[in-house]
């Protein structure tokens, strides 16, 4: 996207950086001078938003992880003595706690942008399976942060899904005790997903950078969908989009401390103020409200299909809801990119975003009565939209027509 | 040549881009503090700086070692002729020259209070023992006297008399 | 026209993302919960919420006299009662209160001495298997963060506001109707031997017989000379407040920090926006 650059060295010192590390000139190129559309709405400062919450993360944790002891007999007293002792500990811990709700709220916001906009279309596949991916690892990192704090939830949270593993034909027990280091959740378990705990993170900031460097080949996808064709689509990334994107971070921040500061604990559940107990089971296990959908999918295959059983084929649709997004941009053909233009496709995404919250809902209610029919009617269209709907709408879909540029897209809004 | 107007939009603009360069350059600072104080000690550890014994239960020659801050203490009760010894050395033949009575209290001169760490590289010296009866250290050979003072070997100072006061007759509060 | 359906789906946007995030509370109490436990006025509820200082040192006095001989408080250390935020008794106080108690220590004379400000609260039991020998075969909890390990059941819409309304008082609301909620049982209800009969404790059989009883435990007149009624009300009312605050210490100073902190926030925020429609003035987008 970006021609050629504008970097000249202002100095000898910066021209001869440049010729053996031209950290400055990509900087340039890449923060500062990066072409944007003009367009971009409050919902593509989820990204930036998204980066600020990753680095939230990694200070508070590591921070956390200097007085926290990753032992089943010391880990819960340890977070107490964070809250209790540590300088500063209670709004440390509150914020990496509340934090991981936040990161999550953010990464929905911000993955619901990119289905409605269509920025998973060509040529930007490999900038959503990342995102996918980085998805994936998120879920897989929040979780195992879940069991640190070794209360009740934690402790049968982590007994509940490492079960996950059982279902597998086979070779499920094996895999099962591969992961939690012994035959139930105990001391190994908690220890290495310490250890995981604190390498993941690592590991999404870097396909953070992949993810990043893949939008900067094609540059950002934007409301109207229709791509950048000439200089005057588009700004400076800075300082209209840093300032924008800023902005919006401090905006983030609000609801966020509002949390951290007047109710830290909302969030999380009271059990988790209970020692992990391995004779005793919480009245009712739910999962952070995060994986809920998920839970949901995974509980609402209570029926054996053909040769797999009940068990197994919960874990193969959960898995499946997964997959289903890495394959969307095959499965939506549409040439049509932003759901603006999209007058049916509207229709079943806001179904679908509805669809979504239920699905939410009903990972917190028993497995029960109406809940139980309700969860398989939701968890049949989550299926339905991207296997059906998405790829018959590209069939029979009659678009409105296309502003043919941002530019007159954006004039035409002025005026109107 | 700029108009009156133009003048003061754009003074306006960079006034408002200064305040809001310094508002957050305030809540940055605010941030990064609690980062950097919770390496602290914590308020555990801090409840422990200041400790409480009794001297009273050591017997007239003997020591005990406590734990202070994480380090070793020796306590001793000094017999009269530890403490004649003590007293007698002339200034000059030391190293570190300090007087005994300026290692004790006042009233309680039996009483020696130090930080049980050579001040050489930190062992723990063995007591009644080296050539000045008093302590010696084992690891390099330093020699201290019936005061804690060093005499010989290649520590550079006396052993540390940590801050510490009798709080009445036989309880000290070290710290 | 398109700015009013933006606005329209930018809330219901929000709408659906308050709902998801609020939807862990109904699972988290909806199991099988006792009576619908009613809302008491505690003086830390709230933004500028704080703690009482003489209830804090009343609900002390009920906790020492009545609960500690079967509760433990593994967490509070006696100097907790001298910090600030607290109870507020003085350090000469603290000092002196630990001395009347003895703790294990490996290194000391026989393996116990007197307790120092920087000890924990002693455990009435040396462990477990003790604790429930001695309760009839039930587990006294340990109360060190017991006032945030119970909430309460709110039904929808409540909980939708309690994320408004920061509603972080479910804990102690729950230990004041518990400590309320002893009768007798209803006709056909089958209590165990040692069990009593509780309206707010799940399941209704509670292993703790009725802790407290009216004039119980004799509160010092404070200095006004005007007494605090000594009754089960008041009792429970005041040992709550204390094991909230056992269970949140800081809570004070994090509320005070929390409120200069939204005020900058806002603050920045509304400088931030002016910035930034600044900046985008002559551009159009």
């Amino acid at each position: 996207m970006s021609e050629h650059s504008t970097y000249t060295p202002g100095s000898a010192v910066e021209k001869w950086l440049d010729d053996r590390l031209p950290i400055i000139r990509f900087s340039k190129e890449h923060l500062m001078d990066f072409p944007t559309p003009k367009n971009l709405n409050y919902w593509w400062t989820f990204g930036a938003i998204l980066v600020m919450c990753l680095g939230i993360q990694i200070v508070t944790g590591i921070i956390l992880a200097m007085h926290y002891t990753p032992n089943v007999a010391m880990a819960f007293d340890s977070v107490e003595h964070i809250r209790r002792d540590v300088n500063g500990g209670r709004i440390i811990q509150a914020v990496h706690a509340v934090g991981a709700s936040m990161f999550f709220v953010a990464l929905y916001i911000h993955m619901f942008r990119g289905l409605y906009y269509g920025s998973y279309k060509a040529p930007r596949e490999i900038i959503w399976i990342l995102g996918v991916l980085i998805f994936i690892l998120t879920v897989a990192t929040a979780f195992m942060g879940y069991i640190l704090p070794w209360g009740q939830m934690s402790f049968w949270g982590a007994t509940v899904i490492s079960n996950i593993f059982s279902a597998i034909p086979v070779v499920g027990e094996n895999i099962k005790q591969l992961v939690l280091g012994g035959f139930a959740v105990g001391n190994p378990t908690l220890n290495r997903f310490f250890s995981l705990h604190y390498l993941l993170p690592f590991v999404i900031a870097a396909i953070v950078g992949l993810h990043i460097w893949a939008l900067h080949v094609p540059g950002n996808n934007n409301p109207i969908g229709v791509e950048v064709k000439e200089s005057r689509d588009t700004v400076a990334f800075h300082p209209y989009y840093t300032m924008k994107d800023m902005f919006a971070m401090v905006v983030f921040l609000i609801p966020f401390a509002w949390f951290v500061f007047f109710a830290p604990d909302i969030l999380g559940h009271p059990d988790n103020y209970i020692m992990a107990n391995s004779q005793v089971t919480p009245a009712h296990i739910v999962p952070e409200w995060y994986l809920l959908p998920f839970y949901t999918i995974l509980r609402a295959i209570d029926f054996n299909v053909l040769f797999i059983d009940s068990k197994l084929g919960g874990v193969i649709a959960m898995g499946g809801a997964l997959v289903m997004l890495l394959v969307v941009p095959w499965l939506d053909t549409s040439k049509v990119r932003s759901g603006t233009f999209r007058p049916l496709f509207k229709w079943f995404y806001w179904l679908f975003a509805i669809n979504f919250v239920a699905l939410t809902y009903l990972g917190a209610q028993p497995a029960e009565g109406i809940y139980t029919v309700l969860a398989k009617v939701c968890t049949a269209y989550y299926f339905i939209y991207f296997l059906v709907v998405l790829p018959v709408l590209s069939r029979i879909e009659t678009p409105k027509p296309l502003p043919t540029s941002i530019s007159e897209s954006v004039l035409g809004k002025a005026h109107a | 040549m700029a108009t009156q107007a133009e003048h003061s939009s754009t003074n306006r603009r960079d006034f408002l881009y200064v305040a809001t360069g310094a508002v957050g350059a305030v809540g940055a600072a605010a941030v990064v503090w609690p980062l950097i104080n919770q390496l602290n000690p914590d308020a555990s550890t801090l409840a422990l700086a200041s400790i409480e014994f009794d001297v009273g239960a050591i017997p007239e020659g003997q020591s005990v070692t406590i734990t202070w801050r994480g380090l070793p203490v020796f306590v001793r009760h000094r017999t009269e002729a530890e403490v004649a010894e003590a007293r007698s050395v002339d200034l000059s033949e030391l190293k570190d020259p300090q007087t005994d009575a300026a290692r004790v209290k006042e009233g309680h001169e039996q009483w020696l209070v130090m930080i049980a760490n050579c001040t050489h590289l930190g062992c723990i010296p063995v007591g009644e023992a080296g050539e000045f009866d008093g302590w010696f250290c084992p690891c390099h050979g330093s020699h201290y006297d019936t005061s804690g003072r060093i005499r010989r070997g290649p520590a550079p100072a006396n052993l540390v008399v940590p801050p510490y006061e009798f709080v009445s007759d036989t309880l000290i509060q070290i710290g | 026209m398109i700015g009013a359906i933006d606005m329209f789906k930018t809330k219901f946007i929000i709408a659906a993302v308050a709902a998801m995030v609020g939807l862990t509370t109904v699972s988290a109490q909806a199991a099988e919960a006792g009576a619908p436990i009613e809302r008491q006025n505690w003086s830390f509820a709230g933004i500028f919420g704080t703690y009482d200082e003489h209830q804090l040192q009343r609900g002390f006095q009920v906790f020492r006299e009545v609960c500690a001989s079967c509760h433990s408080a593994d967490l509070m250390a006696f100097r907790n009662l001298s910090e600030p935020g607290g109870p507020g008794f003085s350090e000469a106080q603290v000092k002196a209160l630990a001395a009347e108690y003895e703790v294990e220590d490996a290194t000391a004379e026989g393996g116990r001495r007197p307790a120092i400000p920087a000890d924990r609260w002693p455990s009435p039991f040396a462990n477990d298997q003790e604790a429930r020998d001695a309760n009839g075969g039930s587990l006294p909890p340990d109360f060190s963060v017991l006032a945030k390990a119970r909430g309460v059941t709110d039904p929808f819409p409540t909980w939708v506001f309690n994320y408004f309304t920061g509603y972080q008082e479910g804990g102690a609301d729950y230990i004041y109707a518990l400590l309320n909620g002893y009768h007798e049982a209803p006709e056909g209800f089958e209590l165990a031997p040692g069990q009593y009969y509780n309206e707010y404790f799940p399941g209704n059989a509670i292993g703790m017989a009725p802790p407290l009883a009216d004039g119980s435990v004799t509160y010092v007149p404070g200095e006004d000379g005007v007494g605090v009624p000594e009754t089960v009300e008041q009792y429970s009312a005041d040992v709550s407040a204390f094991m909230m605050w056992m269970a949140e210490p800081h809570l004070v100073s994090r509320k005070q920090t929390g409120f200069v902190v939204l005020l900058f926030l806002v603050l920045f925020a509304g400088l931030m926006y002016a910035t930034k429609r600044k900046l985008w003035a002559g551009i159009e987008h």
